[in-house]
């Protein structure tokens, strides 16, 4: 009914080689129903935007242990030897990005933004082949938009017609991704009824989810 | 009391009513334990949350409330959490008073390397770029040397977490503070000799005409 789909059906209309935002901080907050089914249907070549790379086998970390990921761009990958490894093995090329530049970023992708100006960065190895602009003495560097073609969101709540609630530290990066694809992709712990989630308790607001992933034992 | 202790329990005197302070994975996160619940201290963890409790209350551990590593912690009363916009935000914006933070090395002038070891440990900066260049009090935690070779040099041999110089740097032997002038040596560990801190720190120190045992750790015998 509406937006609502089984995690299989949803993952096929994601082709080999597409750019997916993924929510979660060290797994939490992400979509693992969503992330299992990219495993079983053997999306390659993926470019991976994410925060961490979590563990090996665990949330995102799938995605790296099933090598099927390409190109990377992460703030931290150092609770992953797994990627750390791919990466060596010029398997995953990875992009790494200042955490809060990263969310940046995105949120300049999803609000229509030509991109943001933070002082992170400046002096680093970050600002290598970066343009720079100096405002009032101070310098910044210019970091650019990112967007995807999926975003794939974990909420605590959905109604059913996707608007989203997060729970606690689950929040993350799932607000930001949401506003910054093509496709939105929405996986919920719990699917409830339309007005059940009150105007300002929406963190999400449905108009941003294309599909929600059905409960496990719908027929969606 | 171990040497991570001793620098944990320094650091926490720096730590004022109202403050809101980050502290980095590892040896930072012990600096919790020292500061008293109702010191009016607000942690932030930049996953999404200003008034973290570092460890959970048993049987209240839920998988949607954690630490910036993933692991279990408890809000409380009070607490904020939200999105990692916000949550950086809040550091770069100049609202977060405190950060500490590991470190590699630091070099005269004050400047911390700590993210990365090219060809060896690539685990990326996280939030830590953020940190050193956002808040408004950056204070670095670390042992004073690794394998016997000094944290504190002359130039970072590794790549710079941040052009701007942090402000206190907390070691089992002693406190420096970088200043214009250079590496000043404020105070020394208990048992600790200054001939020893210079030996072991492989940066130019300032000497003042006295310095003083480590505040707080004054009875301390080691």
């Amino acid at each position: 009914m509406g937006k609502t789909r089984k995690a299989a059906a949803i993952v096929e209309a994601i082709p080999e080689g597409a750019t997916v935002m993924v929510s979660g901080f060290m797994a939490v907050g992400t979509p693992q129903r969503l992330i299992d089914e990219l495993v079983r249907q053997r999306r390659k070549d993926l470019t991976l935007i994410t925060n961490d790379t979590a563990r090996p086998g665990v949330g995102v970390g799938k995605l790296i242990s099933a090598r099927l990921v390409r190109r990377l761009v992460t703030s931290h990958i150092g609770t992953n030897p797994e990627t750390q490894r791919q990466m060596l093995d010029g398997a995953i090329e990875v992009e790494l990005v200042p955490q809060g530049t990263l969310a940046e970023r995105i949120r300049a992708g999803g609000h229509g933004l030509g991109g943001v100006l933070t002082p992170t960065g400046v002096g680093t190895v970050v600002q290598e082949g970066k343009q720079t602009i100096e405002i009032e003495g101070k310098l910044f560097l210019v970091e650019l938009p990112l967007r995807a073609d999926f975003a794939l969101v974990n909420a605590w709540r959905a109604d059913h017609i996707g608007n989203l609630t997060y729970a606690l530290t689950a929040r993350n990066f799932n607000p930001l991704m949401a506003m910054a694809a093509d496709t939105v992709i929405a996986e919920a712990r719990e699917l409830v009824p339309v007005g059940v989630v009150a105007p300002d308790e929406v963190m999400t607001p449905a108009v941003l989810v294309d599909h929600l992933v059905a409960r496990e034992s719908s027929h969606g | 009391m171990d040497d991570k202790q001793l620098i944990a329990r320094r650091v926490a005197l720096e730590l004022k009513p109202g403050d809101l302070v980050n502290l980095g994975i590892g040896l930072p996160t012990l600096v919790a334990a020292m500061v008293p619940r109702d010191a009016g201290i607000f942690f932030q963890s930049e996953n999404g949350i200003v008034g973290m409790q570092a460890v959970a209350e048993q049987g209240l551990e839920t998988a949607d409330l954690t630490d910036a590593g993933g692991n279990p912690i408890s809000a409380l009363p009070g607490a904020a959490t939200f999105d990692s916009a916000m949550s950086f935000g809040l550091i770069r914006g100049g609202h977060l008073d405190v950060t500490v933070l590991g470190g590699l090395q630091v070099d005269r002038e004050g400047r911390l390397a700590n993210w990365m070891v090219p060809g060896s440990l690539v685990p990326g900066m996280g939030g830590a770029m953020d940190l050193v260049t956002g808040a408004r009090r950056v204070i670095v935690a670390m042992t004073h040397t690794a394998k016997g070779r000094p944290k504190i040099v002359e130039a970072c041999t590794l790549p710079l977490t941040s052009a701007r110089a942090v402000d206190l740097i907390v070691t089992e032997l002693a406190v420096i503070e970088p200043t214009a002038d250079g590496l000043l040596l404020r105070e020394i560990a208990p048992g600790v000799t200054i001939d020893r801190v210079r030996r072991e720190t492989g940066a130019a120190l300032i000497m003042p005409e006295r310095v003083p045992t480590m505040r707080g750790l004054e009875a301390e015998v080691r």
